[in-house]
């Protein structure tokens, strides 16, 4: 091994680059050696380039620390992910595998409740979850689809077996990260894309606007579509901001839209003008005061009326937080075999749950030794590590447990797989997860790749960009090599 | 174009065309200062509060500075974020209106308004103004420049174009006013004293860059009512307000499609009315009621053209009550 890495250490943790200290994955290789060709200060050069590159666009977020904003960039490491082809086919299978049942089960739940009635969900963990919205019942979606964009995250385990951590099917978050990591990379990295054969991403707006239209109210041949957006003080703002550029369609803000005789419309400088489908980065309590939160002003008076007569599609549709409650993800397994007859292609993490005799127990005894999850949040909040737990934080965690069961999960504290990140100059493991965006409309579709998300503080387990993360770009590879 | 859209593109032109005013006064002033006679230039210093109400701030200075010379003056024209029109404040908020509309704005621009809003939030900026002032103000007229560039070069000359224009020549058409009034009540030099009296108005043509043109015109003499007439009436004077005006007419019309000479809405109607006016007016029938009167009006005419161009492309009318819509302005509403 080169100068670089002599010093790199596993530290007892699967590796992406790694198989031991000493040897290589044949799918790194390469990139090893080219960066192994590259000093110490050189490294830093380029390191410098990609933030200088994501400031100069604008793709930051403000800090209010003082009376004047800072403005902060969400750290980038230039080491990229690699994932073989075939390790990527069996990822793309098992997301398919997910999405198809969890909107079969989105289907069920807001019509017949069949899953409830063959005994295989109770009806107390629907009826319990927080974004479950009963005056959906019996309402159809345009084409049956509830969940059209799942930002899916998955992590590798000790033994590198992909595993899902969790399902996002309400507004997820940062493939514009995705995308504009791989531009960065290819500026600091010229050259190295082609000789390695990488798979492009940058279709994802295509086949996102593809979704969109396919949605679209049948009567609406040449659909009007938007993106809507909480405003600028939103962390997202740059995202929806760079998908409308990237879709080529306007975005629009709550205050934009207006609803005349259950249609919605924009104002625009020539008069109303009619729109058919709005990708909507909003989450249901939100999207209309007249309906849901009633404080709420981010939202559009009415628009909910609109949907309910068919005048207008949203993605994703309202009510699939259910879906993505933690409680619930506890029987994704089951709803696969469920609704599809298959066994899950990637599986979930042991899960126990606080609601059940024997999973409290379990969690009471083990406590300190788990990761509790509230059902409800996102974003890394509402969360324990018990490795990580003062004695104080673990009793007040026991208290909010006994106190709410339905609103707790519990997970082993897992050794999430490493990944060299350019630390002070010099390769460091750094924990990683992997959240691939899966697009569903009259087909599935998966970018290949995804974003990787980095733990950037040495020894954590949390990637949430609210906390400290930061990102890499991922290669999917043609080949295996 | 989306309404808010449209809003955000005009105050984009507005504070960018702000900030690069308010630079060329403070500069002019500046170096006004280190070219008069030290016994004037002490008395002067007291009176650099015209140069505050010439950017129609004087409440706000007022409040927020004890004492008025050209130290504090300048600070809070230049620095002070608390106050909405100085030039950092007015570069963050046409960044922010650029950050609004990025998907609307072609890179270049973008990237323009990022770098000199990155510029002012670091140390280096404050460091150029305390080695050399004019080298700083400087800086932000040359931002100014190249954005303005390219605007013109690399954004499709549409709506949103067009909306960018509005803002800048309904800024530049106020402010040359604004100068003009306000500098005449800076100028303590009588015809008596000739020298200084021609510096001072010089420093007014010059606060709208109109020395050189002047010259051109009007060969030597720099005299008020000169002056007056070009920075007013001239035709071909780009910072004109009858210049302005015009360039108002013709893109409002652009943006309608409507002929010259007929209207589709009040902003057309008034832009219109206020060309004829400045066209079949000289400069004595316009400052008969007194230069300060003539220029108050004036800021009201261009005002409420203003005021109906957000009636005819901004502003919807509210629907019935039960629509449950408590407001439709648009949420970007901002203090001129």
């Amino acid at each position: 091994m080169k100068p670089g890495f002599t010093n790199y250490q596993l530290d007892g943790f699967f590796d992406e680059m790694f198989v031991n200290d000493r040897t290589v994955r044949p799918h790194y290789q390469r990139l090893l050696e080219r960066f192994n060709r590259l000093t110490p200060a050189e490294l830093e050069n380029r390191r410098r380039l990609a933030d200088a590159s994501f400031l100069n666009q604008g793709i930051t977020f403000t800090v209010y620390s003082d009376n004047q904003g800072t403005e902060r960039i969400f750290p980038f490491d230039i080491v990229p992910r690699i994932i073989p082809n075939s390790e990527w086919q069996h990822v793309e299978r098992g997301l398919t595998q997910r999405i198809t049942a969890l909107n079969l089960f989105l289907h069920d739940v807001y019509h017949g409740q069949k899953i409830v009635k063959d005994g295989v969900v109770p009806r107390t963990f629907i009826d319990g979850a927080k974004h479950f919205r009963p005056e959906f019942m019996g309402f159809n979606v345009p084409k049956n689809i509830y969940i059209h964009v799942c930002g899916t995250d998955l992590i590798r385990d000790e033994t590198g077996q992909y595993v899902v951590l969790e399902d996002n099917g309400r507004c997820p978050s940062g493939v514009s990260y995705m995308l504009e990591n791989r531009q960065t990379l290819r500026q600091v990295f010229p050259g190295l894309f082609e000789s390695y054969g990488v798979r492009p991403v940058a279709s994802y707006p295509q086949e996102l606007l593809n979704v969109l239209k396919y949605i679209a109210p049948l009567s609406r041949p040449n659909p009007k579509v938007v993106v809507l957006t909480p405003g600028i003080f939103n962390s997202a703002y740059f995202e929806h901001s760079f998908l409308a550029r990237q879709m080529g369609i306007d975005i629009v803000e709550g205050s934009d839209l207006t609803v005349r005789d259950g249609h919605v419309y924009m104002k625009t400088t020539k008069g109303l003008e009619h729109v058919d489908v709005i990708y909507r980065r909003i989450d249901d309590d939100f999207l209309d005061p007249k309906v849901f939160r009633k404080d709420s002003q981010l939202g559009v008076p009415g628009i909910v009326d609109a949907y309910r007569k068919g005048n207008v599609s949203l993605a994703n549709s309202i009510g699939t937080g259910v879906a993505d409650d933690k409680v619930i993800y506890y029987f994704v397994p089951q709803m696969i075999k469920y609704y599809l007859g298959e066994d899950p292609i990637l599986p979930n993490v042991p899960t126990y749950l606080a609601s059940e005799a024997t999973g409290m127990k379990y969690i009471m005894d083990n406590l300190p030794k788990l990761v509790v999850k509230a059902a409800n949040e996102s974003g890394g909040y509402g969360m324990l590590i018990g490795p990580h737990a003062s004695t104080a934080e673990v009793e007040k965690f026991r208290k909010l447990i006994k106190a709410n069961p339905r609103n707790y999960i519990a997970q082993p504290t897992l050794g999430l797989s490493r990944h060299p990140c350019v630390v002070d100059g010099k390769p460091e493991g750094r924990h990683v997860d992997l959240r691939p965006y899966v697009l569903y409309g009259d087909k599935v579709t998966i970018v290949p790749g995804g974003l990787t998300r980095v733990a950037l503080t040495k020894g954590s387990l949390v990637v949430n960009s609210s906390q400290g993360g930061g990102s890499k770009d991922t290669w999917v590879l043609e080949g295996d090599q | 174009m989306l309404s808010r859209v449209a809003d955000c593109l005009i105050w984009m032109g507005r504070h960018v065309e702000r900030a690069e005013n308010i630079a060329r006064l403070l500069d002019v002033n500046t170096q006004l200062m280190l070219d008069i006679p030290l016994v004037q230039a002490e008395k002067l210093k007291k009176d650099w509060f015209p140069i505050v109400a010439a950017l129609g701030d004087e409440e706000g200075f007022q409040k927020a500075t004890k004492k008025t010379d050209s130290a504090t003056v300048t600070h809070y024209l230049t620095f002070d974020r608390k106050n909405s029109n100085s030039i950092f404040s007015c570069i963050a908020a046409a960044r922010e209106n650029a950050r609004t509309v990025r998907e609307q704005i072609s890179s270049e621009m973008w990237e323009e308004l990022n770098r000199v809003y990155l510029w002012t939030l670091g140390k280096e900026a404050r460091r150029t103004f305390d080695d050399n002032c004019y080298e700083f103000f400087q800086r932000i007229r040359e931002f100014a420049c190249l954005f303005y560039g390219v605007t013109d070069t690399s954004m499709p000359h549409t709506a949103g174009w067009d909306f960018i224009q509005l803002g800048i020549m309904m800024e530049r058409a106020d402010k040359t006013s604004r100068f003009l009034d306000e500098e005449f009540h800076l100028v303590k030099g009588t015809p008596d004293q000739p020298s200084i009296y021609a510096m001072q108005w010089t420093s007014v043509l010059r606060s709208c860059s109109a020395k050189q043109a002047y010259q051109q015109i009007y060969v030597a003499s720099v005299e008020r009512e000169k002056v007056a007439d070009m920075l007013l009436l001239s035709e071909s004077f780009p910072r004109s307000v009858q210049f302005c005006v015009h360039e108002i007419d013709t893109v409002l019309r652009r943006i309608s499609g409507v002929q010259p000479a007929r209207f589709s809405n009040r902003a057309e109607k008034l832009s219109g009315r206020l060309i004829a006016e400045l066209v079949y007016s000289s400069i004595d029938d316009i400052v008969s009621v007194g230069l300060h009167q003539a220029m108050d009006d004036m800021q009201t005419k261009i005002n409420a053209i203003g005021a109906a161009l957000y009636d005819a492309y901004i502003y919807h009318p509210t629907p019935s009550e039960d629509d449950g819509e408590n407001s439709n302005l648009p949420r970007h509403n901002q203090q001129q």
